[in-house]
């Protein structure tokens, strides 16, 4: 077992390792960093940008091959993933916004993956209702609404509110403000932050996970070990919980587990919305900046999330399902 | 006052077409200790009932009429009320056990549950030990251990057991089975079957036993009710219901098996049609369109249970005309027209199957998550037989005993493993491409559910054509075949626009048949080919089987699990046991005088429709599960089962599990088997 695991982690290495060098190679063949020091008043001297493009490993007139020797040595002998064009550190940003963005995806994902399989298994049990219509209604109206709409939507509502309460309750704007000097002021302060954004990602998580775990459910309602756990004179309530939801988890349970580790670039529109300095903003941002070793940086940090994703996802499926524990 | 009383209940659900009138006015008293079985075709409300007794339709099903346990009234009640009786009073064993438990949880979890929810002052401990007792009672080996696995990690008929140990744990009053042994070997069935009867006299419980199996009906009512589209139409005590059966119905379905302890040579009786569509019953009785006995004043008004003796009613209007007759006056058998074959002695026949020392051997594969080899399983493990022109042999065995795998490996035409296959004097190893394309031409097979594996969206006429096309038929040419071929298969030509899904399981395997006779064929395959089909409706495939084989001079190789059928159907029998034939022979010799402990236990193990017979029986109750064909037996590969090793002396028993015994000739006539020991045991 622990030998299947390490070859399958090692076959992930490979793959990443393949995967980031294309991101490197085809972004450094395809982008131009010299450009983002055009048209700039008072013009940047050639030789001054050439000097900072070969300090950064980025210089055209360097073989590509050998900046990627470069790149690469720099990356296992230093751990230095390089700089953008304007010569800020990779290592930096990412260091950075790694952290803001855990604290929003964990929150975010784990509430809606709480609301979500909730609100999925409880219209499953009331299928056709007039509550389980309503349900249906707004989860699709959620799913087929563009997240940035959907934060845009809160802004304004929370702009509302904020007039109606008099007070600047709801914050919608970067990872943190003006701290006011009460005790705990730092922590409130970024939780009226991370409010926003977070609910947009319960939203968004909890809308289409509902409905996965709606069908699942579904599915194993009508199961026979359901209806033995009802013989058995279990109320239906509790038949519910413990025979159907327990065993309709486990597909949720990869699923949760995998998009956990995704959304870390994944909720870039909510970053971008709010102004959240974190990875997905970060991602689309390396493009715009032409910032190759970025743009190779987020792409490895991506295939990081994917591959902990997986393992985690096998995991999650090993503990709850015993049929793959001992099978 | 009974334990149990049903009384006017009806059951009724809502559908998009109008409302399903499932169940339509049953009544009946179960006392205590005593077995009810309730009978009837797939549809005719028996589990319907069954889930009304425990409460467990959803709410929008209206049901009505009364149900009393000890006098208290159980309609009405609420979930929670109802939950205190179920599990505890009533005890339930449904018929799929892969499905009836839940995989995440260990089952000594789940007997531990059943106690706990009765018995809330139990400490988990003392119900722990409990759910171990009861594993122990139902024959689980190494209960202790086995109550910590999981369902997956159990066989289909230890899930059953754990089944009937959960069904046993609170002393109920009643246990209802509903179809308990379908899913399982006849093997398991004989063995499961004891257990339920053991919790039965343990608990002193009363039993509702819903079956289709005439033969387990047999052998363990004490009394019996009909049951034909929702509404019962016999009632009475297992005697009046096999030997006197009132109700043309009744007469029809008993009348309609095939029998294992005889084999009449002739048609089976046909009890032709479908039941009725419960939605939209017209008035009158329900059977009309089936009944032979059916006259106008049938089409009135339905006819109620009316007494035919003490404690026997039934449901008919002509039921002065119908009691005394025989059931061959009532149904009467087909005509079969014989073949001139039948005349000719097997030795002088064409061989058009040979099978010599075929092997198939499947390399076993370990890992949920990655696999590797760790062995190999003989499936097929050098066997001979051969097939005449005209005849049909019969391959009979658990699942898993190979039965399957040999059918595809004639399929293919390919070179085996090991061995060699002669299809109509050619050896396959030796055909070149378009020579086995040719071939398949003359092999041709039927499968369970021959409608599975087409294009549902195909009419009829396309599915019968299809081979036909392919092998280059002219459409004109087309045509007239597809047509000849509904007629032959007793289709009407209106069928071919239609579509798979508007015909019944007996009408989509004369499709099947049809389309494999297309290419007129000189072999027939046949898997499992009416398992699928209510008892009634598997008559009439197996005559058009017999006289189709007559008119054509096809020859069958056919698989079944119900010997009875094999028996009725097949010219020799082939025994099989992981991957072996244990026992081959005329099907008459083999089933009278079998002579491998192994085909004793087999046939042994299936239960006769009737009762006297059944209950005089001697039953040979195999110990547990066919061992993994990975990993057989040393010697005798069934040395670990065999009933009759323990009977041997130490020196003969050394010999069994040393050396594997060969086919040998036994007898005069066409017998062999493979036993150190062979004798004679009869059966019935
Ligand atoms: N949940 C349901 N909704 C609508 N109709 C149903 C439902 N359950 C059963 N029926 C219908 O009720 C009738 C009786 O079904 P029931 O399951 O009792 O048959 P059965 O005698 O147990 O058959 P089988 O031998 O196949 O188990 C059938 O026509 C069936 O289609
Ligand atoms: S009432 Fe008529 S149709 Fe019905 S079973 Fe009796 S004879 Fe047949
Ligand atoms: S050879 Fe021995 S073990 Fe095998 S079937 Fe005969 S008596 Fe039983
Ligand atoms: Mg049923």
């Amino acid at each position: 077992m622990s030998g299947y695991i390490i070859r399958r982690v090692l076959n992930y290495v490979v793959l990443l390792f393949i995967a980031c060098s294309f991101a490197y190679l085809l972004a450094s063949s395809f982008l131009n960093p010299y450009s983002v020091y055009f048209g700039r008043q008072p013009p940047v001297d050639p030789d001054v940008i050439e000097n900072i493009m070969r300090g950064c490993n980025l210089s055209h007139e360097v073989s590509l091959w050998e900046r990627y020797t470069t790149w690469l040595t720099k990356i296992f002998t230093e751990w230095d993933w390089g700089c953008s064009p304007l010569r800020v550190s990779v290592n930096e940003q990412i260091g950075v916004r790694m952290w803001v963005s855990l604290r929003l995806v964990l929150i975010g994902t784990l509430g809606g993956v709480i609301v979500g399989v909730l609100v999925g298994a409880w219209t499953a049990t009331r299928q056709y209702r007039v509550s389980d219509r309503v349900y249906t209604g707004l989860s699709l109206l959620v799913i087929c609404t563009p997240s940035f709409v959907l934060g845009i939507v809160l802004q304004i509502l929370a702009i509302k509110a904020n007039d109606a309460m008099g007070v600047r309750f709801f914050e919608f704007v970067g990872e943190k403000g003006v701290v006011g000097d009460y005790p705990l002021a730092e922590l409130v302060d970024r939780l009226q932050h991370l409010l926003l954004p977070t609910i947009v990602l319960v939203l968004l998580t909890a809308a289409s996970l509902s409905r996965i775990q709606r069908n699942l459910m579904l599915d194993s309602l009508g199961a026979d070990y359901v209806r033995t756990a009802r013989a058995k004179g279990l109320p239906k309530s509790q038949a519910v919980m413990k025979h159907a939801l327990r065993t309709a988890l486990i597909p949720t349970g990869t699923y949760v587990a995998f998009t956990v580790a995704t959304m870390f670039t994944g909720a870039t529109y909510t970053e971008r919305v709010f102004s959240f300095p974190g990875m997905g903003q970060y991602a689309v941002q390396t493009i715009l900046a032409m910032d190759v070793n970025g743009i190779a940086a987020t792409t490895a940090f991506a295939g990081v999330c994917v591959v902990c994703g997986a393992i985690l996802s096998d995991i999650v499926v090993a503990i709850l399902d015993p049929r793959v524990r001992l099978g | 006052m009974s334990l149990l009383s049903v009384r006017d209940l009806n059951v009724t659900f809502p559908s998009e077409a109008g409302d399903v009138l499932a169940v339509r006015g049953i009544s009946f008293d179960l006392e205590r200790g005593r077995t009810m079985a309730l009978v009837g075709e797939s549809g005719s409300g028996k589990s319907v009932t069954s889930l009304a007794i425990m409460g467990l339709h959803p709410d929008l099903v209206t049901i009505s009429g009364s149900i009393t346990l000890d006098g208290e009234e159980l309609l009405g009640k609420s979930d929670a009320e109802m939950s205190k009786i179920r599990g505890n009073r009533i005890a339930m064993v449904f018929q799929d056990p892969l499905s009836a438990l839940t995989p995440v949880y260990p089952v000594g979890n789940q007997i531990v549950e059943t106690i706990l929810i009765h018995n809330p002052g139990t400490t988990k401990r003392d119900a722990w030990n409990r759910a171990v007792e009861l594993l122990t009672i139902v024959g689980i080996p190494d209960a202790a251990e086995r109550a910590r696995a999981f369902p997956f990690e159990f066989s289909g008929g230890m899930r059953q057991r754990v089944m009937i140990a959960m069904a046993m744990a609170n002393q109920p009053d009643i246990i209802i089975a509903d179809e308990p042994t379908t899913a399982l070997d006849v093997t398991i069935q004989a063995q499961v079957l004891e257990v339920l009867q053991r919790a039965q006299a343990e608990t002193g419980a009363a039993m509702i036993l819903i079956t289709h199996d005439l033969g387990v009906v047999a052998g363990y009512a004490d009394e019996v009710t009909v049951m034909y589209a929702g509404r019962p139409v016999e009632q009475g005590t297992i005697g009046d219901v096999f030997y006197h059966p009132a109700m043309p119905y009744t007469i029809g379905l008993l009348g309609t098996v095939p029998r294992l302890d005889h084999k009449s040579g002739d048609p089976l009786p046909m009890l032709e049609g479908n039941p009725p569509d419960v939605v939209h019953l017209p008035p009158g009785c329900p059977f009309v369109p089936r009944c032979p006995m059916a006259a106008p004043q049938c089409e009135q008004v339905e006819p109620e249970l009316t007494a035919v003796g003490e404690g026997h009613t039934a449901a008919c209007v002509r039921l002065s005309d119908v009691v005394g007759r025989a059931h061959t006056e009532i149904f009467r058998p087909p005509p079969l027209e014989r073949t001139s074959l039948a005349a000719v002695p097997r030795a002088d026949r064409d061989t058009v199957l040979e099978l010599a020392g075929l092997h198939k051997h499947f390399p076993l594969l370990k890992g949920a998550l990655y696999r590797r080899q760790v062995g190999v399983v003989k499936a097929v493990d050098g066997i001979d037989l051969d097939v005449k022109v005209g005849e049909t042999l019969g391959l009979v065995g658990e699942s898993g005993s190979g039965k399957s795998t040999t059918l595809l490996e004639i399929l293919e035409l390919l070179k085996p493993q090991r061995g060699r296959i002669m299809v109509l004097g050619r050896d396959t190893a030796a055909l070149t491409k378009a020579e086995r394309r040719a071939m398949r031409k003359d092999v041709q097979v039927v499968f369970q559910d021959p409608m599975a594996a087409v294009d549902p969206r195909m009419p009829v006429f396309d599915i019968i054509a299809e081979p036909l096309q392919e092998f280059g038929w002219k459409k004109a040419e087309v045509e007239a075949r597809v047509f000849e071929l509904l007629g032959l298969v007793g289709l009407r030509p209106e069928h071919a626009d239609r579509f798979p899904q508007h015909f019944s399981g007996g009408q989509r395997q004369r499709i099947g048949i049809a389309r494999a006779l297309a290419l007129s064929p000189s072999v027939l395959v046949l898997d499992e080919p009416v398992s699928a089909l209510d008892v009634s409706i598997q008559a009439g495939v197996i005559n058009l089987l017999e006289a189709l084989q007559h008119k054509l001079h096809l020859s069958y190789v056919i698989v079944a699990h119900d010997l009875a059928v094999i028996r009725h159907i097949s010219d020799r029998v082939a025994v099989m046991y992981l991957g072996s034939i244990v026992e081959i022979g005329d099907v008459n010799t083999v089933y009278d005088t079998p002579v491998h402990p192994y085909t004793q236990a087999l046939i042994s193990a299936i239960p006769i429709p009737d009762p006297d017979v059944e209950r005089a029986r001697q039953r040979i109750v195999l110990e547990g599960d066919l061992p993994s064909p990975s990993d057989p037996p040393t010697g005798c590969k069934f040395s670990s089962r065999c009933p009759k090793l323990a009977l041997l002396a130490p020196a003969q028993q050394v010999q069994c599990q040393a050396e594997a015994p060969a086919l040998e000739q036994i007898g005069e006539g066409d017998h062999q088997a493979a036993c150190h020991f062979a004798e004679v045991l009869k059966v019935f």
